[in-house]
Parts: C-alpha cells; sequence; structure tokens
C-alpha cells in the first residue's frame, strides 16, 4: 500500500503549493509524516516489547483495522464531497443484524449479506434524499440516521444479540480463514481500498467529488449535477458500511445489537488524520489508511505497555488533536 | 482647523518570510482631506491599510496621528486612535441584525451586563439613516451585497473617528447609492474627518479626492493633486509603463453585419425578468447595463439553462435550443462567466489544470470512464499560454494566483470547449489595469475569431470602451439599444435608472 510515487501523483488534484515540486512535497507531507510516525513507533515498541515486531501482532493490527478500513474509504470519499456520516457505526450493524436475521430465518447466508448491503444502501439512498431533495445537511441528516438504525438493530433483536454459530464455514472463511497465510480480511481490504484509491486519483466520476466538494457553486456553474454527485457518495459509503457489517458477521459468527456504537468516531478521526478536509475538496484514501494505521499501532502498542484501557480514547483522542494542529499550522504557513 | 496632517505614514516597510510586500513608503493625509490611494492588485495598499487599521505591524517606520508616533497594536487600538476601516470584502456577522452590526463596537465595550435594545436600534436608525432606508432589524443576511456594504459603511460611521478608510466601496454600489455615498463622503469632508479612498475607478477618484497617493511594487511612487494630474498620468504611475491605448479597437463598422449567432425571443423566467429579445451577431461584443438587481444576470444564467425559463426561446446559430441544464447549454457552445469569481468561478483549492477541465471532463475521459491526465495537462498548459496566466505550473492551486490570473483560469476553462458564444459576467471585477487591458484584448480577439461575447458590467467605461453596442436593463426588461454613435455614460444612466439625471448627481465625469 505504501507507494510514495502514487502519493505525490494525488497532487496533480489536489494541488497545495506554488510549484510543482513544492506542492508535491507538501502535499506528500501528510503521507510521508503518517509513515515516519507509525515506523518510529514501531521501532520505539520493538524495543519495549518483544511481542510488538512479531507476525502474529502484526497480522492481528492489521486485521484489527481491516474492516473498519473499508469504512473509512467510504467515509473519506464523503468528506470530499463535503459531506459527513455519522451513521457508519449503526448502518455496519444493521447490515450484520439484517444478515444475520435473514440468516436465521433460513435464507441462505450468501443472499442474507447482499440484502444486507441492500439495505445499507437504501439506508444511505434515503439519507441522501435529505440531504439533496429536502437539503438537510449531512451532519444533522445522518445522526438523525444513527439513532434512528440503531433503534432498528434494537427491534430486530429485540436487543439480544443473535447467535451465528450455524453458519457455513465457507462463509465463516471470509472472516477467519486465510489464503496462502492471508487472512480474507486483509484481502479483501486491500483490494476495496487500491480500487477506490485508484478511481479516486482517475476516475472522471470521481474528479466530480472533489469539484463539488472544493466549490459546490462553482461546480453547478461548469455543469457538474453536485446533488447528484452528493446522492451517490452518500450512498456509497453505507454501502461500504453494509460490506463491512457482512464481514464483521463472518468474522464473529453472532450479531450484537449493540456493535460499532461509536465507530464513526474512530473512522471520522482516521480520515481526518489522513488529510481530508472537513470543510471538503481535499482527502486521500492513502492518507486515510495511513490514519487508521496510526490508531491501531497506538492501541496494540498500549495494550502491549499494559495501560489500561481507560487511557486509550484519551490518547487517541490527543494524536487526533495533534494531527489536525499540525496540519492547521502547515495550512496556515502555507497562505 | 489647523493644516497640520492627520495621518503621517513614514518610511513604513512590511515583508512576509522573502516577500518584501512594502518598503519605505510614506503617506500624508491632511484634515478634511479625500485623499485616493492607488495601486494595482499587489502593490501593497491593503497591506498598508492593515498596518494603520492595527490588522499587522509594520517592520520598520513610523505612523504618526497629529504628529504623535503612535503603535497600532490592534483594531481597538485603531479605534480608540479613531480610525476606521471599511474592508473591500464584507465582514459582518449575518445571522445578526443591522443594528447588532452596526453597533457591535458599543456592545463590545459596554459594561452592563444586559443589553438595551432600545439604544442599540435608536443609534444603528441614526447612522443608516444617514445613508440608506434599510431597517435597521434586519437580518444582515437577508440583505443583498450593496446593501451589506453600506452597512458596512454605516458602522463605521457610528465610530467617531478621524480618519476613515474606504477600501474599494464602491465595488458592489449600484450608480445612484455609490452617488449617496460620494455625497456623504463630500459631508464628512466638511466635518473635518479625513479619508483615504481606494479605488480602481478613476472617474471617482477625479470627482471625489482632493489628492491622490500611487504605490507600485510595494514602493512609493507620488503624491499628486487632483487639480494637477490626469487620469491617464495616475494609471502611468501605476502601471509604471505607458498604456497607449486602454481599449481594443472595435469592430469595423461594415463588419457589424454578420451572421446572427445567438438569438433570444421573448425569454421570461416569471419572476425577476420578462419578454427580453435579443440578438447577438458573430464576431461582436454586445454590452449589458444596468443597474446591480435590474435581472442582468438572471437573463444571461436563464438563457444557459442555469435558472429556469418560464417562456420564450433560445436560438444558437439559427437552431432553436432546447436547454434543461447548463450542461445542454455548454455541449451547445454556449458557455456563462459568473461575477462572483471566488464564489462560484473557480475552485481555489484545486490545481489549475483541474480547473480548466471542470467544464467538459467528458473529452478528456477515456475507456473504462479514467481521465486522460495528460491530455488535461496539454490543454491547460495550451489555454494558459494563449491567455498569458502568470503562474508556477499548471499543478499550483488557484488559491496561488492573483485575482487577474483567477480570472484568465477561469475564462481558460470556458475556451476550453471551443464555445460559440460566451457570456460573462462582470469579467473585470476587482481585477488591476493591466490584466483588465489583456481581458479586453483577449475578448477582442476571440470576437475577431467570429465568438460571439455578451459583456455584463456595471462599470460604464468598460461598456463604452469595449462594447460594440449596448442593451441596457431596467427592472427586467430591456429599457433601451445603445448603437456605436450612441455609447455615453449619460445615455446609460439615463436608461438604466429610467429617469434623467439632476445635475448633483453628475459628478466631473472622465472616461478612462
Amino acid at each position: 500500500m505504501s507507494r510514495a510515487g502514487e502519493t505525490v501523483m494525488h497532487a496533480d488534484i489536489k494541488a497545495t503549493g506554488p510549484s510543482r515540486s513544492s506542492f508535491a512535497r507538501l502535499a506528500s507531507m501528510r503521507e510521508a509524516g503518517l509513515i515516519v510516525i507509525i515506523l518510529a513507533l514501531c521501532i520505539a515498541m520493538s524495543f519495549a516489547s518483544p511481542h510488538f515486531l512479531t507476525w502474529g501482532n502484526f497480522r492481528a493490527m492489521l486485521m484489527s483495522f481491516s474492516i473498519e478500513g473499508i469504512v473509512v474509504v467510504g467515509m473519506t470519499i464523503l468528506l470530499i464531497v463535503g459531506g459527513i456520516d455519522l451513521s457508519v457505526g449503526s448502518v455496519v450493524c444493521f447490515s450484520m443484524v439484517v444478515s444475520g436475521a435473514l440468516f436465521l430465518m433460513g435464507l441462505d447466508p450468501w443472499t442474507a449479506s447482499l440484502i444486507g448491503i441492500a439495505v445499507s444502501a437504501l439506508i444511505g439512498a434515503v439519507m441522501g434524499f435529505f440531504v439533496t431533495v429536502v437539503g438537510l445537511n449531512h451532519f444533522i441528516t445522518s445522526l438523525a440516521a444513527m439513532v434512528i438504525v440503531r433503534g432498528l438493530c434494537l427491534v430486530i433483536t429485540k436487543g439480544t444479540p443473535l447467535s451465528l454459530f450455524t453458519l457455513p464455514p465457507e462463509f465463516k472463511a471470509i472472516g477467519q480463514g486465510s489464503f496462502q497465510g492471508i487472512p480474507y480480511v486483509i484481502i479483501i481490504f486491500v483490494v476495496v481500498v487500491a480500487i477506490f484509491d485508484f478511481l479516486l486519483r482517475r476516475a472522471t466520476a470521481f474528479r466530480k467529488v472533489f469539484y463539488t466538494g472544493s466549490n459546490e457553486k462553482a461546480a453547478q456553474f461548469s455543469g457538474i449535477k453536485t446533488n447528484q454527485v452528493k446522492f451517490w457518495v452518500t450512498v456509497l459509503c453505507a454501502t461500504l458500511s453494509g460490506v463491512a457489517g457482512v464481514i464483521y458477521m463472518a468474522r464473529f459468527g453472532a450479531a450484537t445489537p449493540t456493535f460499532g456504537a461509536g465507530m464513526e468516531l474512530n473512522i471520522i478521526a482516521a480520515a481526518v488524520i489522513g488529510g481530508a478536509s472537513l470543510k471538503g475538496g481535499s482527502g486521500t484514501i492513502f492518507g486515510a489508511i495511513l490514519g487508521i494505521a496510526l490508531l491501531s499501532v497506538v492501541t496494540s502498542s498500549l495494550i502491549l505497555l499494559d495501560i489500561s484501557v481507560y487511557w486509550q480514547d484519551m490518547i487517541k483522542g490527543c494524536i487526533l488533536l495533534a494531527a489536525v494542529s499540525a496540519d492547521h499550522f502547515l495550512h496556515a504557513k502555507k497562505s | 482647523m489647523t493644516d497640520a496632517p492627520v495621518l503621517q505614514i513614514r518610511n513604513l516597510s512590511k515583508a512576509f518570510g522573502p516577500v518584501k510586500a512594502l518598503s519605505g513608503v510614506q503617506l500624508e493625509l491632511r484634515r478634511g482631506e479625500v485623499h485616493a490611494l492607488c495601486g494595482e492588485n499587489g502593490a501593497g495598499k491593503s497591506t498598508l491599510m492593515n498596518m494603520i487599521g492595527g490588522v499587522l505591524q509594520p517592520d520598520e517606520g513610523e505612523i504618526l496621528i497629529d504628529g504623535q508616533p503612535v503603535t497600532v497594536t490592534s483594531p481597538a487600538t485603531a479605534q480608540k486612535l479613531g480610525i476606521a476601516l471599511v474592508h473591500q470584502e464584507i465582514a459582518l456577522c449575518q445571522d445578526a441584525t443591522v443594528a447588532e452590526n452596526i453597533c457591535m463596537a458599543a456592545i463590545n465595550a459596554r459594561r452592563a451586563p444586559l443589553m438595551n435594545y432600545g439604544e442599540v436600534y435608536a443609534q444603528a436608525e441614526k447612522a443608516m439613516k444617514q445613508l440608506a432606508p434599510i431597517p435597521v432589524r434586519t437580518k444582515v443576511a437577508d440583505l443583498s451585497i450593496s446593501s451589506q456594504q453600506l452597512v458596512e459603511i454605516a458602522k463605521a460611521l457610528t465610530l467617531d473617528c478621524k480618519v476613515l478608510i474606504l477600501d474599494e466601496p464602491t465595488a458592489a454600489l449600484t450608480e445612484t447609492e455609490a452617488q449617496r455615498l460620494f455625497s456623504i463622503v463630500r459631508d464628512l469632508k466638511v466635518r473635518g474627518i479625513s479619508v483615504i479612498y481606494i479605488s480602481h475607478r478613476m472617474a471617482e477618484i477625479f470627482s471625489l479626492c482632493d489628492r491622490v497617493t500611487v504605490f507600485r511594487d510595494g514602493r512609493y511612487v507620488a503624491t499628486e493633486a487632483i487639480a494637477s494630474t490626469s487620469p491617464d498620468d495616475v494609471v502611468r504611475k501605476m502601471v509604471g509603463r505607458e498604456i497607449t491605448q486602454l481599449y481594443p479597437d472595435k469592430l469595423a463598422s461594415d463588419a457589424a453585419s454578420g451572421r446572427t449567432l445567438l438569438s433570444v425571443n421573448d425569454l421570461s423566467d416569471g419572476s425577476r425578468f420578462a419578454n427580453v429579445d435579443l440578438d447577438l451577431k458573430a464576431g461582436e461584443i454586445l454590452g449589458i447595463g444596468g443597474l446591480i438587481g435590474a435581472g442582468r444576470s438572471e437573463i444571461a444564467q436563464t438563457i444557459c439553462g442555469l435558472r429556469q425559463a418560464s417562456s420564450g426561446s433560445v436560438a444558437l446559430d439559427g437552431k432553436p435550443l432546447t436547454i434543461r441544464s447548463y450542461a445542454d447549454a455548454v455541449q451547445a457552445g454556449l458557455v456563462y462567466l459568473s461575477e462572483d469569481r471566488k464564489g462560484s468561478g473557480v475552485f481555489l483549492d484545486l490545481s489549475i489544470a483541474a480547473n480548466v477541465s471542470a467544464l467538459d471532463l467528458g473529452k478528456l475521459t477515456g475507456r473504462f470512464g479514467l481521465l486522460d491526465r495528460r491530455a488535461e495537462a496539454d490543454q491547460a498548459a495550451s489555454l494558459a499560454k494563449r491567455l498569458g496566466v502568470r503562474m508556477a505550473g499548471i499543478d499550483a492551486p488557484v488559491s496561488t494566483l492573483s485575482g487577474g490570473n483567477q480570472q484568465k483560469v477561469a475564462i481558460a476553462k470556458q475556451l476550453s470547449v471551443s464555445p460559440k458564444v460566451i457570456i460573462m459576467d462582470e469579467p473585470t471585477r476587482g481585477i488591476d489595469v493591466g490584466a483588465k487591458v489583456e481581458i479586453h484584448r483577449l475578448l477582442r480577439d476571440l470576437a475577431n475569431q467570429g465568438v460571439g461575447i455578451i459583456v455584463i458590467s456595471s462599470e460604464l467605461p468598460e461598456l463604452i470602451g469595449l462594447c460594440d453596442r449596448v442593451l441596457v436593463v431596467r427592472e427586467g426588461a430591456i429599457a433601451g439599444e445603445l448603437g456605436a454613435g450612441q455609447l455615453d455614460e449619460e445615455a446609460i444612466i439615463m436608461l438604466a435608472s429610467g429617469v434623467q439625471p439632476t445635475p448633483a448627481h453628475q459628478g466631473q465625469v472622465n472616461h478612462v
């Protein structure tokens, strides 16, 4: 994933400095800076704990953010268009609960999962409707959706976790199995990230996402149907959340109606640490993935260092604040 | 009244990193004087004003008020010293009422724990009444830009100031509002208040001001009494070179009978304008004048499908057009450049290349819906070269460019689709003289290549100097047409306002 050459190419769209060489440097600074911080942390940890630098630990770390990483992809694109989605945690859970419930009703798990993903997309479409047709903003719409969808999860499950140990092994393999020692979860994650990173840089449709997020009015005055763009990006984010929900179900063999509560904060934090702007118009998938990787390495380190789990949220919050402050400082210096 | 200067600037310098914004400039403002400050964008006018207003601190030099050296550490200090600054860009709290905005300084200084709204409204009413009948209990967001500008000025007037700085105050005002502002400025002058008047409009400067100081590239050039200089001389000092011809040659009169490119018949939108007819010939520059709010932009946007028409038809090259969206208009070869460059013209944080290609991505899209970035770069590079965009490279974000160059990028975007008709709304607003001349030449060159061009402008000299023919819009209808021989300021103002201008409204008018 860490293709330094490609981060330079992001600069074509998201130019950030006065000349090719210096703006390319600045644009890649976020990604490069994150890579340096992550590596430094890894080196420090390898001395601090003998368990850190093991394949087992790395695999565990990768696994821990791979599924969330899929949601981060959708969130980053949504942030670029100038939106935000607070409902991702609820939608992940909803997809899981719907698929699980349908499976328990006798549907085969594959069809059940497709329906789970489809209803997630539908939630995205409903949010997209309220944003583009009714004219509410993303924050309020998704805040409402977060609560409503969580409520639906509780209604469907009557508040108790669905036990899905009867899922067939070939389905559970999505979340638990591996190919040549590499878990399928990680493979799916890498494929999703690679596809969307490429599309975001190269596809015309995604270029419209940048135009809309950078200056919606100017985009309209360039003949871009910005409402359509915002609608489909909202649907995309919810759909990817649905995909993540199905993978979680395969991994855990259960569907808990409270799963994913608070997940949205982690996901938004990762995208923002990775350089996505809440004002829209900028952000990269690669940066966002580095953002979630950093949060994951920190969590893993804290566990290995035997630091109380109660400290974790506080430390993550401080990292978010530091990353955003650093970025703000860099931007202020540039202009 | 003494002749001691109220405000003196001596040898002031300011650098931002390696960039010297100002080096050793001077300015002397006498009591009761209206003093124009001229210079192209980037000449250092705003930097100086920000230092006088306490927003920035000078690196070197001194500021004297009534002969006493002062340090203006903050905008609040500036207010205490009697300096009021009206920025070019509106800085009002959009969700607060007019009165709350006008009395902001007083409210800020207030010690009592509760607000006295009666007092606030009364005071605001008093300040606002001198300028325009804007109700003070209205929310600022509900006002037009020109009314907001007037609120800004009223706000400055409530401060008990000795020095009032007006930065391009008429940029968003209509002719009538501008005239009212001028009479207020003259009134302030009688009351002994000194005014620094920043403007690009020579006609205003020469009818309103006593002296003019010119800056160029962060340096002081000269101070002259208005009576002993001329607009040409001031422009020459601003640009540092001779501009032999401000406006390009017009269309030869025998060529004006070209084929009709665009014809609009009986167009209405059901609210802002009705029954508009217009014809545009190939190779012609047609001006559209009129007051702000008369419906000029709405007509243009409706022709292009950016707004919905309720009735009427548009034909391009003799073929009737069905335009459902702006994208359809672009496909047909009809493009519109917005008057609000930063708000809806360019994508400031995106690269020049991405800006230029925004209008027609389809053309640059190859197989599998992927963007051909080499084609994109080539297109941007060649258009930027053709328009003379001064830039570090096509990957630089548009925010790094000056206003004039940003506008060129916006025009490059329109040209990328090889349009048949270009409609430009205020194509040179807020752009310095040098870039303005270049844009005017470019428009004439395009016209000479057979493109039809419509220019909407509030600047009368631009309409008169650039256009072959001018239509004047009043209250949503075409009030009249002025041909080549009939173009002058008085005729346009008469049509625009619908009344014979009284002699009091006619300042000394100089064409530039």
